[in-house]
């Protein structure tokens, strides 16, 4: 409920009303202090909000201010109340809609990476296939035995969802992904 | 004001540092250091009460009576898990107020110690924020920051958690900031609104054929100021007015232009005017369910100015065509002024003929009631109970359901900060101890608290309070004998069911007044009412005031669960059939 991130009135019309289920990747940077996740996700759970991805860590430790990077779903309608909601809480300093701002930089989607560690166990053709797949990925391997391979790969999530997909027959045992941080291109900041 | 001392000292000086005079609350292990500087110390008047959530409503009484933040103290554990009610109704209503709750020493947080609970946890949904303090450096820093942040935007109820060793600390004690809100490093609420946008709005009220004012709660924590510019502008423009249940008394109830309360309980001329306005200003509401009715079916012809200083209320469940953030005065007084200065006036043809048709939605009478020569009709006692009390600076407190409605349609509201009630969470055993707030902040005035028979016994106990501190408080029991609303509920939607709405075997209550060491007054013929409710206003005690009425009368008008504004059900076709029909399948799943 900052003054500074109140957008100017037009951005409250709502000049067609749309009811379709819309993905969007929502930057907030908040005081890094105890509870302040709690904070946050209450906030999601507690109004019946979806969260798709979240992802956090302190960015600016000088200041103490964590950035958290939310995916959700919800209409438009939802998204702006999230938004508001979430500037509404005492500790946030700020948030910013990155999928807005790109749509209104006539740009697709923001930046958004995502890093997994991708374990793969087995032996002889499946082992090499792997093994080629992660090339082809650009995944890296850190870490092998004669028996698996961890791969290290990064990307938008639906490259990520498509190396562990084919992952799968070749001997998949276990993935850990950081959830989406995402920017917005050019040369502003939040 | 730099000085060395203990976390106890901290409290007691930040409060003072604070203005504030009077709090509420009740001792136990992890507060007792705090309590022991309560005692040593002059200008800060402790109300002990009988039970937390007492010292929570009490603090809420105060605070809507004054407008000021309310102030409770709890201890650890229990303490705090009781304050959850109260917590929860000041977040739902927007009331400021400030917990202390006492926790236990930081070396025991984690082990399951006795009396120990996740406070923090526990009241972080239903606060505006809250902390923990584990350092006693920071906690003169937090204190000040909880009054602001209690006080400042949107107000609401805050907690501070003082672990008992942090208590014994010692450390050193700065009072607060001139300027809190410049200081504050994340949350500066916007006051100020858009001036363009403020100017569009008087534009578009110039404009408009069919205007209609729908205000809030609010207008009243903005503060006189806005009501007393509220006013003009309803005196510059002519518009109708109406408001919800938390805004009753910012315009007055004898004014030209009040159409009564809106919303499901409302009257018919403020709910049809809702429904065909062609503009809608809504200075400081919510559209909350109570409100909307069928939110598909809401106002469908008319374009919406919404005025609010919480920008997530904007198009949460309404959408509006000009939304203004800001403080209800700051906008108030723009828009007078540009009004004013624009030499603008609203189209008065059209207005005239507006004007008729409300005329004509008002003769409907759509608070009517058939009165009763040998019973008391409920409504009837409240236009009594209004007619011996509107002289006097009178103070009124609700608990929750038909007695409740009853009060806010016929309990004529001159003035803001007069009518305490439990809007959004709908708190039954609310009305005692706020009243007995409000009392504690207002000894020469006249508090009431219109009660229902049921809701009364939820906070009862607080009796014992009212007569420890010479706050005599009266109780204007409406007793039917039944859990009214439930039971009109059940008639509505459940084939007249009473499941459990009877109350058997309720106390005496004249009994239980002289138990308490009040006065009891028992009144069940209409004639005898007005020489009571005089005697229980003579009385310098708290006074249970058993009003018998009848018992099945239901509350109307009303807009059935799942319909529209103007699908009202009014009182004179309300026969048994009509209610049983009201509700359609869909509106049975709604509350």
């Amino acid at each position: 409920m900052n003054a500074q991130n109140v957008d100017a009135p037009s951005a409250y019309f709502l000049a067609e009303v749309s009811n379709e289920i819309e993905t969007h990747t929502l930057s907030l940077l908040v005081d890094n202090e105890p509870g302040v996740l709690a904070r946050v996700i209450g906030l999601f759970s507690g109004r019946g909000y979806n969260i798709d991805s979240l992802t956090v860590s302190e960015t600016e430790h000088e200041k103490h201010l964590s950035r958290i990077t939310i995916v959700t779903t919800g209409t438009p309608m939802i998204i702006e109340q999230i938004r508001h909601q979430l500037d509404r809480l005492v500790p946030v300093h700020r948030v910013t809609d990155l999928t807005v701002r790109a749509r209104r930089a006539n740009q697709d989607k923001p930046l958004e990476r995502e890093l997994a560690l991708i374990k793969v166990a087995g032996d002889g053709d499946k082992r090499l296939e792997a093994l080629r797949l992660g090339d082809a990925f650009r995944a890296t391997v850190i870490d092998a035995t004669t028996d698996h391979f961890v791969f290290e790969i990064t990307g938008r999530t639906s490259k990520i969802e498509q190396f562990i997909a084919i992952m799968k027959p070749l001997g998949l045992v276990e993935v850990s992904r950081t959830g989406v941080a995402a920017v917005q291109r050019g040369p502003e900041g939040l | 004001m730099t000085r060395e001392m203990t976390g106890a000292e901290m409290v007691i000086q930040a409060l003072k540092d604070q203005g504030v005079d009077t709090i509420f609350g009740y001792p136990g292990g992890a507060v007792l250091p705090i309590y022991d500087e309560i005692i040593q110390q002059e200008g800060l008047e402790h109300i002990l009460v009988r039970h937390e959530q007492g010292a929570g409503h009490a603090a809420e009484g105060y605070a809507r009576s004054t407008g000021k933040p309310g102030i409770a103290l709890v201890t650890s554990g229990p303490g705090a898990t009781n304050m959850v009610t109260a917590l929860t109704d000041a977040m739902l209503d927007s009331i400021p107020l400030v917990c202390i709750s006492g926790q236990v020493p930081t070396h025991l947080i984690g082990n399951d110690a006795f009396q120990e609970c996740d406070t923090v946890g526990i009241t972080r949904p239903c606060t505006k924020h809250n902390w923990l303090v584990r350092d006693v450096d920071d906690l003169p820093r937090v204190l000040h920051e909880a009054f602001y942040v209690a006080t400042s935007g949107r107000p609401g109820p805050v907690v501070v958690d003082i672990p008992k060793d942090v208590q014994f600390a010692t450390g050193t004690y700065q009072g607060p900031t001139p300027n809190p809100a410049a200081a504050h490093k994340s949350y500066r609420p916007q006051v100020k609104g858009d001036a363009a946008s403020i100017r569009k709005a008087a534009e578009m009220m110039a404009a408009a054929k069919r205007p209609v004012l729908y205000t809030g709660g609010g207008v009243i924590n903005s503060g006189p100021q806005a009501c007393q510019l509220l006013r003009e502008l309803v005196q510059l423009t002519g518009f109708p007015i109406t408001s919800t249940l938390m805004g009753l008394g910012a315009y007055p109830a004898s004014g030209e232009n009040w159409l009564g309360m809106l919303g499901m309980h409302g009257t018919y001329e403020a709910n049809m005017a809702m429904h065909d306005c062609d503009l809608m200003v809504c200075i400081g509401a919510r559209f909350d369910d109570r409100i909307t009715g069928r939110t598909d079916a809401f106002s469908p012809n008319s374009r919406k100015i919404h005025i609010d200083i919480d920008p997530s209320s904007i198009n949460k469940t309404i959408n509006v065509d000009l939304p203004i953030i800001g403080d209800v005065g700051h906008v108030l007084e723009d828009l007078v002024r540009i009004w004013r200065s624009s030499s603008l006036k609203s189209g008065d043809a059209a207005t005239k003929s507006w004007q008729a048709q409300i005329d004509a939605w008002r003769a409907r009478n759509s608070l009517a009631y058939k009165p009763n020569q040998d019973i008391i009709m409920p409504q009837y006692a409240i236009q009594r109970l209004y007619e011996l009390t509107k002289h006097r600076k009178t103070y009124i407190s609700t608990e929750v359901g038909q007695h409740q409605m009853w009060a806010a349609q016929f309990y004529g509201f001159e003035e803001p900060n007069r009518w305490l009630t439990s809007g959004g969470l709908g708190t039954m055993g609310y009305g005692l101890p706020a009243a007995i707030g409000a009392q504690a902040a207002h000894r020469d005035a006249l508090c009431i608290d219109i009660a229902g028979d049921a809701s009364i016994l939820m906070n009862i106990q607080e009796m014992s309070t009212a007569v420890q501190f010479g706050l005599p408080v009266k109780v204007f029991i409406l007793n039917n004998q039944y859990m009214g609303m439930v039971r009109q509920w059940q008639q509505l939607l459940h084939g007249n069911r009473l499941s459990h709405s009877y109350t058997d075997s309720l106390p005496d209550f004249v009994k239980l007044a002289d138990a308490y060491g009040g006065v009891g007054l028992r009144v069940d013929k209409p004639g005898d009412l007005d020489g009571a409710i005089e005697e229980m206003i003579a009385v310098d005690k708290p006074v249970l005031f058993d009003c018998r009425v009848a018992n099945l009368a239901n509350c109307f008008p009303m807009i059935p669960s799942g319909k529209a504004h103007n699908e009202m059900l009014l009182p004179d076709e309300a026969n048994d059939e009509a209610v049983a029909k009201a509700i359609s399948a869909e509106g049975k799943s709604l509350v």
